[in-house]
Formats: structure tokens, sequence, C-alpha cells
């Protein structure tokens, strides 16, 4: 074997390790961010007396901390975190456009309306909040695949018809604001997105999109990473293109729809942290979705612990958070990679 | 019987017909080009060929059977195509792409065989890219990515082989290159090949037939040297010209200046 024959083999097996080594990486960071979301706060509970309170004594002050608050929320902040960065993750593959994000196929201006017109005109019926608004983001996502259909899907048309959809939409926002503008604040508060007092029913909601969505997407990885080299090679190599765009598409909606209709427009997510997924494993689907899903946890639970015990006891939207410090860490990443 | 077939193609879009009643037979075991000047349809003839564009009416046949009823995977099997300058993500290697040309023999439970790595380590053999595979895709010179383009079309185990124009962009060393492993793949391992080229003297040395389009239509088609006359390059591109014969009896084109002085040749461009 000649040496630069060894060399390349050499390559093949280093790049195997380096993903294998971010994905534990990740792991840990989404461990860590668990662990921190869950003893962290205005009662902060080591994570021995967790362990006990969770698995021996069902009856302390701890427990009920434990049980009833940090640990759903916990869960809730890890679930939507998955679901955004997949969806996220899938949609830039689909559209084989880096800026996709569930943005793009209506599913926050969606959610948004659907969710402020309740909280707005029926602020009696909050509880329809997280329903409706699942309902509003599918619908959108349907209308502007329906616009954009003209003998099949062209990923352009679909991002123009995003654009147009979503302005739409939020300008209806706007409009329910402007006019009932002393009823803003809850709805505003659920716009920037945030964790506070999800518990055990937001998970029964969230957690059959996660599983069913997070299996679809994993089995979808190769025909992502077969539409990635262009619809021609694509088609050449045996890939039912529409069908795989349209069913791709539709697994990102269900899984963005159900994380934003429980905690609202938590925007970064789904953009930043395939993105950031991506510049470190590389663009192969089968190791950048996992990584994206991972990562996505620890986005999540790491900013939601810090929007509670930064400013405490006064709280901050966890989408501020993320945004705050996720984009610089994003912008550091793309230079470092240019 | 022909390996692929076109019958009664017609075939439009932004609503003007580029081809027109088409009928075409691609021979089992040939290496056809498809000559013609801009605008004429051959680049449009291929995507049908390639199930890129869908005809208006007619219908395409691959070893007998409309493509419109087979599988995509199935057609995959049989067919490979490569498009004209494909571009893969930033970060993949020789081959990770390579690979992927077995994405057709593959299912979700059973992802790679034997058979797969055996299909690439042969494909970079006969490209002559062993060695090369931890390579980085985007960083290799044209040529050499030409090549790993067509390895990947190889591993598909392909009958047929359609190329758009697989030497554009190309300098002539590498041009050559190309020819002489199409040529290789359709003796050695009888893979037909149709392609659409422009360079009229490489598609008379290499071919075993030409077609010509114009406007849409086939206007002559058969052995290079039956073909590429001078009569048809006057008709079809608008060009006088010398027609002589190579060493091996292929017609050589030397041109010599256009039909009509300081005019533009009217075509539908």
């Amino acid at each position: 074997m000649s040496n630069r024959q060894l060399s390349s083999c050499h390559s093949i097996r280093d790049r195997g390790n380096w993903r294998v080594l971010i994905l534990a990486v990740f792991t840990l960071l989404a461990a860590g961010g668990m662990i921190l979301s869950l003893t962290q706060g205005a009662l902060a509970i080591s994570l021995k007396d967790i362990v006990t309170a969770v698995l021996y004594d069902n009856s302390g002050p701890n427990w009920q901390v434990i049980w009833n608050i940090r640990l759903p929320r916990t869960l809730v902040g890890a679930l939507v975190g998955i679901n955004l960065a997949l969806a996220g993750a899938i949609l830039q593959g689909v559209m084989k456009n880096p800026l996709a994000d569930p943005h793009l196929i209506g599913i926050s201006s969606g959610a948004g309306l659907a969710g402020v017109t309740i909280m707005v005109l029926f602020p009696h019926k909050e509880y329809l909040v997280t329903p409706i608004a699942f309902v509003g983001a599918m619908a959108a996502a349907v209308i502007i695949y329906i616009l954009a259909w003209k003998g099949g899907i062209r990923p352009v048309r679909i991002i123009l018809a995003g654009v147009a959809v979503s302005a739409f939409l939020n300008s209806g926002i706007s409009a329910l604001m402007v006019f009932y503008s002393d009823r803003v604040h809850g709805a505003l508060m659920w716009m920037v997105g945030g964790l506070s007092a999800r518990s055990w029913p937001h998970i029964d909601i969230i957690l059959p999109y996660t599983i069913v969505g997070g299996i679809l997407a994993l089995l979808g990885a190769r025909r992502l990473n077969i539409l990635n080299l262009g619809d021609d090679i694509a088609r050449g190599l045996g890939l039912n293109v529409e069908f795989s765009r349209i069913g791709l598409t539709a697994v990102a909606a269900m899984l963005a729809a159900s994380a934003v209709s429980v905690v609202g427009l938590l925007g970064f997510v789904g953009l930043i942290v395939p993105h950031a997924a991506r510049l470190l494993v590389g663009s192969d689907y089968r190791y950048l979705l996992p990584a994206s899903a991972i990562l996505g946890v620890a986005a999540v639970t790491l900013s939601d612990t810090v929007a509670r015990v930064a400013f405490a006891p006064v709280e901050i939207p966890v989408g501020i958070i993320m945004a705050f410090v996720g984009a610089p860490f994003f912008l550091y990443l793309l230079r470092r990679d240019a | 019987m022909p390996i692929m077939n076109v019958e009664n193609l017609d075939l439009g879009f932004a609503g003007k017909e580029v081809l027109k009643n088409l009928t075409i037979a691609i021979q089992k075991g040939q290496i056809l080009s498809i000559l013609g000047p801009n605008g004429s349809g051959k680049s449009t003839l291929l995507k049908a060929l390639a199930r890129n564009l869908k005809p208006d009416r007619g219908s395409v046949y691959l070893a007998g059977k409309n493509i419109a009823e087979l599988s995509a995977k199935v057609i995959a099997r049989t067919m490979a195509v490569l498009p004209q300058s494909p571009e893969a993500p930033k970060d993949l290697t020789v081959r990770d792409l390579v690979e992927y040309g077995r994405y057709p023999h593959q299912n979700w439970w059973r992802s790679r065989s034997a058979t797969d790595d055996t299909c690439v380590d042969w494909a970079l053999v006969e490209t002559g890219l062993t060695g090369m595979e931890g390579r980085i895709v985007s960083t290799l010179s044209g040529g050499e990515r030409q090549r790993v383009w067509i390895a990947m079309a190889l591993a598909q185990k392909p009958e047929i082989l359609l190329l758009d124009e697989p030497t554009t962009y190309l300098d002539i060393c590498h041009q050559l290159e190309i020819m002489e492993l199409l040529a290789d793949f359709n003796r050695g391992h009888n893979i037909t090949v149709a392609m659409v080229l422009h360079d009229i003297n490489q598609a008379a040395r290499y071919s075993d037939c030409v077609a010509v389009l114009q406007q849409g239509k086939i206007f002559a088609m058969g052995r290079p040297e039956e073909v590429i006359t001078a009569d048809t390059l006057r008709q079809v591109f608008g060009v006088e010209s010398i027609v002589t014969l190579d060493n091996i009896g292929k017609p050589v084109v030397m041109i010599t200046g256009l039909t009509k002085k300081r005019g533009y040749k009217h075509d539908s461009n």
C-alpha cells in the first residue's frame, strides 16, 4: 500500500473518530444541561438529593419541587430542543438552503396567529392555545405547500411562498396586538418562547411527536444525503424526489408544530443548532440528525437554566437567552470555518 | 432490441415546444452522441430520457418497458445519469460520493453489503481513483471531479449511462481522458453510452452512432461518417466546412466560415 493510500485511509478513520468525539461532547453538554436545569433555581438542590427524592422519598419539599416543577420543565425543554433542531436540520436539507428553518414553512406565523388570537380574543380559554396553535402551524405549512405546488415542488417556490404567507399571517398578529394592546403581555411572552409553568400535560402533548418524528427523521437520513446531491443526481440514483421532499417536510412540520404549540415561538434553535452541528460533524445526515437533536437538548436546557437563575427572582424567557448567547457563538463558528 | 427508445415525444416548457414528435432508438452496446446547435433540444432530450423532464406526449422505454411505469430504484439499477456540472456537498470524500452510487441497490432494512463495497472498489479502480478515496471532492481538479461522478454512476452497475456534456469546462487532455474512459467502459463492460456533446470531432471519433438534432427534430442519425458531412454542418449549424477522414477512418471537421457572412443564423433561440 502506497503512502498516499495509507494517508487517505487514515483520514477516513480520523473523520469517523472526530464525529464520534463531537457526538460524545454534545451528549456531555446535554447531560450537563439537564443536570443543571434540575439542580439550579430558586431552591438549589444537589444531584444526590434529587436522586433520593425521586427514588425513595416521595413526600419532602424537594420531591414537590423536583417532581412537579423541575423534572417536567427540564424534559419539556429537552423534547422541544430535539424537535426544533431536527425540524431545522431536515428543512435545511430538503430545501437545500442554509437559511431554512421552521419559520420558513409557516410554522411560527401559523402557530403565532392562532395562539395570539386565543390569548387576546378568548383569554378565558387559554387551555386552547396549544391545540389551536398546533392546528394553525400545520395549516400554514399545508397552505404554503399548496401555493408552492406547480407540477412538483421547487425549494425556491416554497421559500418565496413561505415568506409571503408568513408576512400575511404576521400582519394579523400585529393587528391583534395593536387593537388589544392592553392584553398583549401574555401573548408577547409566548411569542418569544418560554418554558415557565410547563409541566407533565405538555410532555404528553409533545412526546409522541418527538418519538414518531425522531424515528421518521432518522429513517430519512439517507434520503436527505441523496437529496443534497441535487434533484437531477438524486433522481438518477433512484430517489423519488417529490415524495421524499413532501414526506420529510411533513415530518419537520409535525416536529416543529408540536414544539412551538407548547413553548411558543422559540425561533433560534431550529436555525442555528443544526448549523452549529453541521459545522462540527459535517453534512452526512446519519450523523448530523442525532448531533442536532442532542445539541438541541443542550441548547434549550442550558439556556433555560440561565434564564431562571441569571436575574433571579425575575425569570426571562428562554428564547432571549438562547439568541443572546447562541448568535455570537454561531458567528464565531462561521468565522472559524471560513 | 434497443436498450432505450423514445416514441413520438412532445416536450415543451415555458410555453415553448422544444421536442416535436421525436422518435429515437438507442441500440444496446453502442456509444451514441447527440449533436445540435443551441436550442435544438439535445439537453432536453437527455433530460426526458433521465426522467428529469416529463413528456407532454409520447413515451420513453427502457429495455422495452415504459419508464413512467417503473419504480425509480428499478430504473436506477439499469440506467445511470450524469447531468451537466453536478455539485457535491463541501465535505464529501471521493469514497462517500461513489458509495451513493449504491443507493438504488439498498433498502432501509439493508443499508450496506459486501457487494456494495466490491462495486465501489471496482468503480474506483476503473476510474483510476484508488488512493484518492479519502480526498474531499470539492478540492479536486475538474477532470478528477468528473471521474468521481462517473465512478458514482459506475457503482450503480448500469447497463446504460447518460451524460450531458461530460467534457465541458475541461482542458483538452482531460476531455480526452473522459472520452477514453467512456470508450473503455463501453468496450470492456458493454455499457451503452448516450451523451450530449458539443465537440463534433470528439463525437465523430468516439461514437458508433451520431444523432443530429435541429429545432426539436432528428435531422440525421447514423454512423459518424454518414451523418457528419459538410452538407449537414451547413444546414444544421450554418457553417461551411471541409470534412476529411482521420487515421481510423472517422470524419474530421475543419470549419472554414459561416454560411451566411456577417448575418445571424436564424434559429429558435
